[in-house]
């Protein structure tokens, strides 16, 4: 067994709980270098200058009144994922289904209608779409539940497979609805009847944009203040705890995914209802994982959310127009996504730790060196002088 | 009725990438870490082979193309590509504690947009005229099978007919076996995943030990990507093409009940339900039946998790502390 020589040059300890305004501090320090870092990455690749990058990522998201609705509703439809995704994190139930459970509602709303688009009134058939597409998407997240809670089968894979089931379903129902035939995909739906197409408040974003705000009240609500929110954090915090709490787990782990599979789908209901009027294997592109990752970021808090998702849209689609501009591929965006993220999961441990480094003079050696040289124990002087240097390291 | 004797190959073909991502999460799973990043390491590594290849390829375009370089280069440069994402991952999530499946999540994201970036933007970026990235002298190299495989009929074709690629997958698999199983490293590696507690206080590093598997595991599944594009796909990139075998290679994992010698045929097993669409008749109009096929693979996985987990041997847990954070003075 190895002996250490000296004691290490720095350990780590754990903080208690860090005053709100330095945790701020230390994630827009973060999101600056992650920044920094991306701003670099860009100018290898593309060769403009970074005040040219500044203003294409700009120009991207806020470029137009018709590109800033769409930089609002790419968010809406993030957040909408992010928090139907919340609280089945909360109880860590690793829900990465996100993309196949909005696919699947998107469906549900795309056919009905194909199916059923000129045999009734509007208000009913947009009616029966959300029925669908809710009912779906919570079925497509019931299933991967009903095995965690009976069998406590890995819903990580669960609910990833269940993605694949649902792209393949749609592909399925693409090529059978393909219009016109053998173009293998479905075209807009209802084109002259707009039939199923979701009223138009005041424009055609502001729609989804409401609907985003009124969930994210509602899931704060939810989570804060009411017992079903309370049953979900004990449920993630222990379930022993549940058990011994009276909790029966495994229903509110069924309960909280077919909420969380609901909202999925309403968040289909919307892309196909509201805003794309067709139906793609690539409908929630992407945006299932992505929303995972918002919602960790934000620690579950759904305003905090709203943020958080603002930051991601705002840059992937900055990053879409830089690539744009130079004629460079799309998946730029992804990039730029995940080193944000990287640099965002970093700072959270400065934000849960502190680092303590070894007292720097060399009159202060390692224990057993010191026995040997001062022939003092624990009480000696110079040990005291180490731990009041280590009460100084905690200002910093 | 399916013909065999050109199924297996494919089949075959098909299971190595999956397998190299089996067999490198096994190991880094037996460390306590749950890479969820797999699939866009399988990326990274992919697309560094590319790079190095298509550097390469452009480097000697007036001749004097050599086989040992043109397979030396992109090896190197998939392994150190993937060797980064683990170095990546281990930082976040060793070093700095973060939750790993945030980061493994963030990892695929990163390195499948890596991929997809640089696979469609290569030409644009190094300025060269070339139409698309078809890396046919280095796919031989890698493909070239044993001069005499032809002439042994049916044998040779289901043996002996794979670069030398799939023959490491499979060298690879049944060592890590033996390694995690026999030696001390392996026992000290389970340890750590078991328990990290009881290992650290054995003396064992744990930090060392989790960066060490976790970069391991990462590069064998990086080589799982460069097998794909430069043998099975003759050394064609194009984006998403790999597709989610990253995933299903994680999948696997749990399939083979952290064994990476049950892996082996684990991975033949989905490799030939990846294809089996396409030796099912669906007739000329019925294409839509097809996509229902290509679900089997993923229906077939969900089925196994389910009796797996019914099972619920105490054989076949996952290391205890998977998922889990060691942080010593929170002991």
């Amino acid at each position: 067994m190895k002996t250490r020589k000296s004691e290490p040059l720095f350990h780590i300890v754990k903080r208690k709980d860090m005053p709100f305004g330095k945790q701020v501090m230390v994630r827009a320090i973060a999101i600056v270098a992650a920044l920094i870092v991306c701003s670099v990455i860009t100018i290898i690749t593309t060769k403009m200058n970074p005040l040219a990058i500044f203003s294409a990522v700009i120009q991207g998201a806020f470029g137009s009144t018709r590109k800033m609705w769409i930089t609002f509703q790419d968010t809406s439809i993030l957040l909408i994922i992010a928090l139907a995704l919340t609280p089945a994190f909360k109880m860590k139930f690793w829900n990465i289904g996100g993309e196949g459970q909005v696919l699947i509602g998107g469906l549900g709303a795309a056919a009905c209608m194909i199916l059923i688009g000129d045999k009734v009134p509007d208000p009913v058939l947009i009616l029966i779409m959300l029925v669908a597409a809710v009912g779906l998407g919570a079925l497509w997240g019931a299933i991967p539940a009903i095995f965690k809670a009976v069998w406590n089968t890995n819903e990580t894979l669960c609910t990833l497979m269940m993605n694949y089931i649902a792209i393949q379903i749609v592909a399925f129902f693409t090529i059978l609805w393909e219009v016109p035939k053998g173009s293998g995909k479905i075209g807009i739906i209802n084109q002259n009847t707009n039939a199923g197409w979701l009223l138009q408040v005041g424009n055609k974003y502001l729609l989804t944009i409401l609907i985003a705000i009124l969930i994210t009240v509602g899931m704060f609500v939810y989570l804060k203040y009411t017992k079903h929110g309370y049953e979900v954090s004990v449920v993630g915090e222990s379930e022993m705890t549940a058990r011994y709490a009276g909790i029966h787990s495994g229903a509110v782990i069924i309960r909280t995914m077919i909420i969380s599979g609901g909202l999925c789908g309403l968040a289909g209901f919307l892309l196909v209802g509201s805003i794309h009027h067709t139906i793609t294997t690539t409908l929630a592109g992407g945006e299932g994982f992505t929303a995972v990752m918002v919602s960790w970021l934000a620690h579950f808090n759904p305003i905090a959310m709203i943020g958080a998702s603002l930051l991601i849209v705002f840059l992937s689609n900055g990053a879409a127009q830089i690539s744009q501009n130079c004629g460079l591929n799309q998946s730029f965006g992804d990039i730029i996504t995940g080193i944000i993220i990287f640099f965002i999961i970093g700072c959270e441990f400065f934000i849960r730790y502190r680092v303590v480094f070894r007292a720097k003079k060399g009159a202060i050696p390692a224990p057993v060196t010191g026995e040997a040289v001062f022939g003092g124990g624990p009480g000696d002087e110079s040990a005291v002088k180490e731990i009041k240097e280590e009460e100084g390291n905690d200002n910093d | 009725m399916i013909d065999l004797i050109a199924f297996i190959p494919r089949a075959i073909g098909q299971s190595v990438p999956l397998l190299y991502g089996c067999t490198g999460e096994i190991i880094t799973e037996k460390s306590g870490n749950l890479n969820l990043g797999i699939p866009g390491v399988m990326y990274v590594g992919a697309i560094s082979g590319v790079i190095g290849a298509f550097a390469y390829e452009q480097a000697t375009k007036g001749g004097n193309f050599i086989p040992a370089l043109g397979i030396a280069i992109p090896l190197l440069c998939s392994l150190v590509g993937s060797l980064l994402m683990g170095l990546l991952y281990c930082f976040l999530t060793v070093t700095l504690r973060a939750n790993q499946n945030v980061t493994g999540l963030a990892m695929t994201t990163f390195g499948v947009g890596f991929g997809n970036f640089f696979g469609g933007s290569l030409i644009k970026l190094s300025g060269s005229d070339v139409p698309t990235i078809s890396l046919s002298k280095t796919s031989n190299c890698f493909s070239a099978s044993l001069p005499f495989a032809d002439n042994l009929g049916w044998f040779g074709k289901i043996f002996l007919s794979y670069g030398f690629l799939a023959y490491i997958a499979f060298i690879l698999a049944i060592y890590a076996g033996f390694a995690l199983k026999k030696t001390r490293i392996g026992l000290h590696l389970r340890a750590v995943g078991e328990n990290p507690g009881t290992a650290d206080a054995a003396g064992i590093d744990v930090s060392r030990y989790k960066y060490f598997a976790t970069c391991i595991g990462c590069m064998v599944a990086g080589l799982g990507g460069l097998y794909y594009v430069m043998d099975y796909a003759s050394g064609i990139w194009s984006n998403d093409a790999f597709g989610d075998r990253g995933w299903l290679a994680i999948a696997l994992v749990i399939f083979c009940i952290w064994k990476p010698g049950i892996g082996i045929l684990a991975s033949i097993l989905f490799g030939g339900l990846y294809i089996i669409y396409l030796y099912i008749p669906a007739g000329i109009d019925h294409m839509e039946l097809k996509e229902l096929y290509k679900m089997i693979p993923y229906v077939v996985t969900m089925i196994v998790l389910v009796i797996t987990s019914m099972r619920n041997k105490r054989d076949n847990q996952p290391p205890a502390s998977l998922g889990i954070p060691y942080f010593r003075e929170e002991r």
